[in-house]
C-alpha cells in the first residue's frame, strides 16, 4: 500500500446536495479514498508499487541518459523534457534558491531516473504518426530508477507516469515507492479536437492545452482550425482566405511562424498536429477571400446573394483544392489530414441551375448526395496525391461515397445504439474507425458528467475481433460555439481526463470509484502545474489555483 | 437623437439607429450595461485625451478632496477609461489639448461609511462639451455613475477616445443586488473574491453575500473559536479567512459600494462546526447507542445559545452590515429523531413528534439573538414554509422551485408582511449548454398576484453561485456574463428590458467590455472581441 499523505486531498463528506432546487436530481455521493494506485493518471497496464519507499531532493536527483540509450544529450526532445519533469516535480529552479546543499544525499535516496531508448533509432527528431510505438517500461528501485522505453514517446509517458508516482509526505519532502509498471496505450489514437473557427483561440491556450494533454497521454491534436465563421489560418498560396476570413487580418490568425510553434511545440511532447480543413460544408468563411468557391444560391430565377457549400461543378474549384492542400500538406507533416465532409446542405445546391444542369448531365437525377460523393471523391485524389492520409466525418461513409480501404471514418452522431451501429457497419465495410459522439465535451451538464464519459467504450458494439481491431481510438471534442480563451481549459480538464483514460487503460479498468480518487489527485496535480482544471466535487486541492 | 427614455417608450427604430451609426462611425450609447433608468443622447461627440482628462469635485458636493471611496474610484477609473494609457502603450496625442472634466457631486458625505439597505444609488449624468456632470445623493450613487460614464467612453480603430453628448437619469428597480459566493464547498482564494468584488461593480451588483461555511469546511478563522477553522477548515493555515483577509475584502467591497452579508447556516449545514467546538451538533444514535455521526446543531442545551450568542457578537462586530445571514434550510429530521434526550425535550416542550416545531424553537432563540445585536435577520424560505412567529423585521430568502412555485412564495410571504428576497431563478451554478443567459434576463420578480403594498416587500434578488463544481480555477467564466443578465433585471425598468433579443448585442458588447477590463467573462455565442482574454 502506498502511504499516502491525508492532507493531500480531503474530500468532505456532508448530508446530499445542498440547495439543489432539481428535484429529481439523484447522485451518489463521491467519498474520497486514497486509491492503492495512487493518483496514477490514466492507469498504466500493469503496475505493481511496493511498501518501500524512497526520498528524492531537489539538490541530488538527476534525469540521464542511460549508457546504452540510442538518444543522447543530442536528442533535445528528452533533454527539454528531462527539464519540464524536473520543474513539475520539485518546482522551478528559482523557487528553490536556498534550499540547496541542505543535506547530503542519504542511502534511502532515489537519486537517479536513467532513461534508456532501447531500438537503434530513437525517432528523436521524428514526428509521431498513428503507428509510433509508446510503450515503456519503469522500474523504480536502489540505487536508480530505470526507464525503458524502445522510442523517445514511449519515454515521455514514462516520465509522466514517474513524475505521478512522485507524492509528499507528511513532512513535504518528495518520496517514490519501489513500483514496476509495463505499460502501452490501449488505442493508437487518442484525440482532442479544438474549434478555432467559431471563437479564435490565442496561441497560448493551444499551447497550454498542448501541455496538459501530454498529463493526460493523450497524442492526436486535432485542429479543426477554420469553419463558417472565421478562417483564421494564413494561408502563404492564399492569404486573402485570413485576410477576409478571419475576425482580424492580423490579431485573429495563425501566422506560419504559429503553426510551427504549435507542431514542434506538440512534437516536444509526443503529440500529432492533424489539422482539418472541412469542405465542402462548413464554408462560409472560406468565400470571403475566394471568388467564385462557394455555390451561388438562388431565388427563384435569381442569385439570392448568399453563398451554399463549395461549387462542385466548376474545374477551378479542384484546381483551388489541389494547390491549397499541397500546402497544407507541406505545412502539417501529420500522415494525416481531416477532411471534413459533414453536414452538407443540399438547398443551395439545388437553387442553382447550373448545379441542376450538371447533375442532369452526370444522370445524378434528384440525390445531391452523388454530387457531394462526385466532390468528396474527387478532393479524396487530389490529397491522395499528395501522399497523406485522410480522415473523414462519417457522414462521407453514409452517403456511400467510395473511399480508399485506408480512410479513417470519424463517427461523431446519434445516440448509443446509433453510433454502436454506425461502428458496426463501418468496421464491417472494413474500414477503420475512431469515436467522438459520447465525448461531445462541449456539451456541458450540471453534476459529474465525466462519468458519463468514461463509461464509455469505443468498442462496446456488436461485431467480431476483427472489426474490434479497426477502432483505433477515439476523440473528445470541444467544440467553440460556447467555448474561448476565458472558459476552455476548466471545461476541458478534467473531463477530458476521462476520455484519456478509456483511451489508454486497459479495457477492464472500470472502477468507477476507484476513478474518482485518482482523478481527484490528477486534477490537483494539473492545478498544481498552472492548469486550471475544475473540481470534480466539493474538496479542495493543497495548492488552489493561483492564476486569478 | 432620443433612443430610449424611460416611461413615454420612444423607440426608435432600431435598424435606422444602427444605420445612422454606421454611417456616422458612431458607438452605440445603448452600451451602457445594465440600461439606465433613462438615456438621452446625441451623435455629438467630444475627443478624450487621456493627458487633459479630470475628475473633480463640484464645489456644492458635500464630499471633497479626501473621501476616501470617491479619491480611489477616480483613479480606478482613470484606467478603466484608458486602458491603452495606464498600460503603457502608447496612445495617440490629440493636437490641440482640450481638457474634459467630470465634475461629481454628491448631497451627502458619506466618504467614511458603509452602503446599506436604504443608501440611495440614484444619480444623474450630464455629459456635453468638455464637461460632464454627475449629481448623486450618496458616494454610491457617485460610483453607479461612475460606472456608468466609464461605459460611455468608447475608443475608434485609430486610438482615440470619445463620448457622445448623453443625459442619463439613473436609479436601482431593485435595493437589494446581490451575488452568493460559497466559500465552504470549495475554498476561493482572497484574490478570487476580489475579483468578483471588481466584476459586481461593473454590473452594478451591490451585495456580496458571503457563504462562508457549511457542512464541508469551515474557513472563518473565528477571534473567540479559534478551533472552528482550525478543526473544520480544509487546511488550518493555507485554506481559511484570517481577520484581517476579511477586512480587506469588506473594505474593498465598500470601496464599490458593495454590501458584505455574512451567512452563518444553522441548524443543519453545519458538520464543519462539530469537528472545532464538541457538544454543538446532535449526537445521532443508532438503536439506543450514539452511533458516533453527528445531526444538526444540538437545540436542546443552553450552551448551544450561549455558544451562537458569542459567536454572533463577533460576527456583528467584524461585518459592519446591518443584515447576518442565518441560513435555517434543509434541516434533516432523522438524527433529531434518533436521539433520546431530544426526544425527551419534544415531550417536555409538548411538540409531539413535529420536528418543525423544534427547529422553529431554535430558529427563534438565534433570531432573537441577532435582534438583540441590532441586525436584521435574513433566513432562507424553509423558515416561514414551517409557519414559525418570527420577527416581521426578517427577510425571508426564496431558494425553491420553478416559476409557479417560487411566485406562490412570493405571493404567501408578502402576504404575511415579510420581506423577501428572490434567488430561486438565479441559480448560476446550474449550468447547461448554450444560452441559458436568457433565462435569467426574462425573469419577472413582481409577476405575483398580490397589491402594490406586497409587491414593495420584495427587496431584490440575488445570483447564487454553489460550490460543489466550481472554484478558483471555474468560477470567473461561470459567473460572468450570466450573472450580468440578472444585473440587469434587477436594476433597469422591466418594460424598457423585456425583449432578450435586444438585449443579446448589448450584453455581447458588454462581456468584451469585461474582458477589456480582465474579467475572464466567457462568450454568449460565436463570434470575437477585439481585445481577446490574454490569460490561460
Amino acid at each position: 500500500m502506498l502511504k499516502f499523505v491525508s492532507l493531500l486531498l480531503a474530500l468532505s463528506c456532508c448530508q446530499g446536495l445542498q440547495h439543489n432546487n432539481i428535484d429529481d436530481y439523484v447522485e451518489a455521493e463521491p467519498v474520497f479514498q486514497a486509491s492503492k494506485y495512487g493518483s496514477l493518471w490514466p492507469l498504466p497496464q500493469k503496475v505493481q508499487i511496493s511498501e518501500v519507499s524512497f526520498k528524492l531532493t531537489s539538490a541530488s536527483f538527476r534525469i540521464v541518459d542511460a549508457k546504452a540509450s540510442s538518444a543522447g544529450p543530442s536528442c533535445s526532445l528528452l533533454q527539454s523534457a528531462y527539464r519540464r519533469y524536473y520543474e513539475y516535480m520539485f518546482g522551478s529552479a528559482k523557487k528553490q534558491w536556498g534550499s540547496k546543499n541542505n543535506r547530503r544525499s542519504d542511502p534511502s535516496d532515489l537519486t537517479e531516473l536513467q532513461v534508456w531508448i532501447t531500438s537503434p533509432d530513437s525517432e528523436c527528431d521524428g514526428y509521431p504518426s498513428v503507428t509510433s510505438d509508446e510503450s515503456y517500461e519503469l522500474t523504480v528501485n536502489q540505487p536508480v530508477a530505470v526507464l525503458k522505453a524502445p522510442k523517445v514517446w514511449g519515454a515521455l509517458h514514462g516520465l509522466e507516469t514517474f513524475s505521478q508516482l512522485v507524492f509528499e509526505d507528511e513532512y513535504g519532502a518528495k518520496s517514490i515507492n519501489a513500483t514496476i509498471i509495463n505499460d502501452f496505450p490501449r488505442f493508437q489514437h487518442r484525440g482532442i479536437l479544438l474549434d478555432s473557427s467559431r471563437h479564435f483561440l490565442p496561441i497560448k491556450v493551444i499551447l497550454s492545452n498542448l501541455e496538459t494533454m501530454a498529463m493526460n497521454k493523450i497524442n492526436v491534436f486535432h485542429w479543426h482550425i477554420v469553419d463558417e465563421q472565421s478562417f483564421p489560418y494564413l494561408s502563404r498560396t492564399f492569404p486573402q482566405l485570413s485576410e477576409q476570413g478571419a475576425y482580424h487580418p492580423y490579431t485573429h490568425v495563425y501566422t506560419p511562424a504559429d503553426v510551427k510553434m504549435v507542431i514542434e511545440f506538440a512534437r516536444l511532447r509526443g503529440i500529432r498536429v492533424v489539422p482539418e480543413f472541412d469542405t465542402p460544408g462548413h464554408t462560409q468563411s472560406w468565400g470571403k477571400g475566394q471568388k467564385d468557391l462557394l455555390t451561388p444560391c438562388y431565388s427563384g430565377s435569381k442569385p439570392s446573394g448568399s453563398f451554399g457549400p463549395v461549387n462542385p461543378i466548376l474545374n477551378t474549384t479542384y484546381d483551388f483544392m489541389a494547390k491549397f492542400f499541397t500546402e497544407i500538406s507541406t505545412v502539417f507533416p501529420d500522415g494525416y489530414i481531416h477532411l471534413g465532409g459533414d453536414e452538407v446542405d443540399f438547398t443551395c445546391w439545388k437553387s442553382n441551375p447550373d448545379i441542376q444542369k450538371f447533375m442532369e448531365q452526370q444522370h445524378f437525377g434528384e440525390d445531391y448526395s452523388k454530387l457531394e460523393s462526385f466532390y468528396i471523391q474527387k478532393l479524396l485524389d487530389i490529397v491522395a496525391s499528395t501522399k497523406k492520409g485522410y480522415l473523414v466525418w462519417q457522414e462521407v461513409f453514409d452517403n456511400g461515397v467510395k473511399l480508399k480501404a485506408d480512410t479513417l471514418i470519424h463517427v461523431w452522431k446519434g445516440n448509443q445504439e446509433q453510433y454502436h451501429n454506425e461502428m458496426a457497419s463501418v468496421t464491417a465495410s472494413g474500414y477503420q474507425t475512431l469515436l467522438s459522439t459520447p465525448w461531445y465535451l462541449n456539451r456541458i451538464s450540471y453534476g459529474q458528467d465525466w462519468q458519463g464519459f468514461y463509461k464509455a467504450d469505443p468498442q462496446d458494439f456488436k461485431g467480431t475481433d476483427e472489426q474490434k481491431k479497426l477502432v483505433i481510438g477515439g476523440e473528445a471534442c470541444l467544440w467553440g460555439e460556447y467555448v474561448d480563451a476565458t472558459n476552455l481549459t476548466p471545461r476541458l480538464w478534467p473531463r477530458a481526463s476521462a476520455v484519456a483514460e478509456r483511451l489508454w487503460s486497459a479495457k477492464n479498468v472500470t472502477d468507477i470509484d476507484d476513478a474518482f480518487n485518482r482523478l481527484s489527485l490528477h486534477r490537483c496535480r494539473m492545478v498544481e502545474r498552472g492548469i486550471p482544471a475544475e473540481p470534480l466535487f466539493s474538496s479542495y486541492c493543497p495548492r488552489e489555483y493561483k492564476g486569478v | 437623437m432620443s433612443v430610449v427614455t424611460s416611461g413615454r417608450y420612444t423607440f426608435l427604430n432600431y435598424n435606422l439607429v444602427f444605420f445612422i451609426f454606421l454611417q456616422l462611425g458612431l458607438h452605440s450609447v445603448e452600451g451602457v450595461w445594465p440600461l439606465p433608468q433613462s438615456i438621452t443622447s446625441s451623435p455629438e461627440r467630444y475627443p478624450l485625451n487621456p493627458q487633459a482628462f479630470y475628475f473633480t469635485y463640484g464645489s456644492q458636493s458635500a464630499a471633497q478632496e479626501g473621501c476616501s471611496v470617491l479619491d480611489e474610484a477616480f483613479k480606478r477609473y482613470f484606467s478603466l477609461i484608458f486602458p491603452d494609457y495606464s498600460s503603457g502603450y502608447g496612445f495617440l496625442r490629440f493636437s490641440v489639448d482640450k481638457p474634459f472634466t467630470v465634475q461629481v457631486s454628491v448631497g451627502r458625505n458619506d466618504c467614511d461609511s458603509y452602503p446599506d439597505e436604504d443608501s440611495s444609488e440614484q444619480y444623474t449624468l450630464s455629459v456635453s462639451a468638455g464637461q460632464a456632470y454627475l449629481k448623486a445623493e450618496t458616494v454610491w450613487g457617485a460610483l453607479r455613475g461612475l460606472e456608468t460614464f466609464s461605459q460611455l467612453v468608447y475608443q475608434e480603430d485609430f486610438g482615440s477616445y470619445y463620448v457622445n453628448k448623453t443625459e442619463i437619469e439613473d436609479f436601482p428597480r431593485f435595493q437589494f443586488r446581490g451575488i452568493l459566493l460559497d466559500t465552504s464547498r470549495h475554498y476561493l482564494p482572497v484574490q478570487a473574491i476580489l475579483k468578483t468584488l471588481d466584476a459586481m461593480a461593473f454590473s452594478k451588483f451591490n451585495v456580496f453575500h458571503w457563504h462562508i461555511v457549511d457542512d464541508p469546511s469551515f474557513p472563518y478563522q473565528s477571534r473567540t473559536f479559534p478551533d472552528l477553522s482550525a478543526k473544520g477548515a480544509f487546511h488550518p493555515m493555507t485554506h481559511i479567512y484570517t481577520q484581517l483577509d476579511v477586512r480587506r475584502v469588506i473594505s474593498y467591497a465598500r470601496m464599490r459600494g458593495i454590501r458584505v452579508l455574512p451567512e452563518f447556516d444553522s441548524p443543519g449545514h453545519t458538520q464543519s462546526w462539530g469537528k472545532g467546538q464538541s457538544d454543538l451538533l446532535t449526537p445521532c444514535y443508532s438503536g439506543s447507542s450514539p452511533s458516533g455521526t453527528f445531526g444538526p446543531v444540538n437545540p436542546i442545551l443552553p450552551s448551544t445559545y450561549k455558544f451562537m450568542a458569542t459567536l454572533f457578537k463577533e460576527v456583528s462586530s467584524v461585518f459592519p452590515d446591518s443584515y447576518i445571514h442565518l441560513g435555517g434550510d434543509e434541516v434533516n429530521f432523522s438524527c433529531w429523531k434518533s436521539n433520546p434526550d431530544v426526544q425527551a425535550f419534544m415531550l417536555k416542550m409538548g411538540f409531539g413528534a413535529d420536528f418543525t416545531k423544534l427547529e422553529a424553537y431554535y430558529m427563534e432563540n438565534i433570531v432573537n439573538i441577532t435582534a438583540a445585536l441590532n441586525r436584521t435577520s435574513i433566513v432562507w424560505q424553509d423558515v416561514f414554509d414551517y409557519h414559525e412567529r418570527i420577527p416581521k423585521d426578517t427577510v425571508l430568502h426564496i431558494w425553491k422551485g420553478v416559476p409557479a412555485s417560487y411566485e406562490a412564495e412570493l405571493r404567501a410571504i408578502t402576504k404575511a408582511g415579510y420581506r423577501v428576497l428572490l434567488a430561486a431563478p438565479w441559480y448560476i451554478n446550474h449550468i447547461s449548454y448554450g444560452q441559458d443567459w436568457r433565462n435569467y434576463y426574462t425573469v419577472q420578480p413582481l409577476n405575483f398576484s398580490g397589491t402594490e403594498e406586497q409587491k414593495k416587500l420584495v427587496i431584490g434578488g440575488e445570483v447564487c453561485m454553489w460550490g460543489e463544481y466550481v472554484d478558483a480555477t471555474n468560477l470567473t467564466p461561470r459567473l460572468w456574463p450570466r450573472a450580468s443578465a440578472a444585473a440587469e433585471r434587477l436594476w433597469s425598468d422591466e418594460k424598457q428590458t423585456s425583449d432578450v433579443d435586444k438585449a443579446f448585442p448589448r450584453l455581447k458588447d458588454f462581456r468584451c467590455e469585461l474582458l477589456r477590463r480582465g474579467i475572464q467573462a466567457e462568450p454568449l455565442f460565436v463570434g470575437h472581441c477585439k481585445h481577446e482574454y490574454q490569460g490561460v
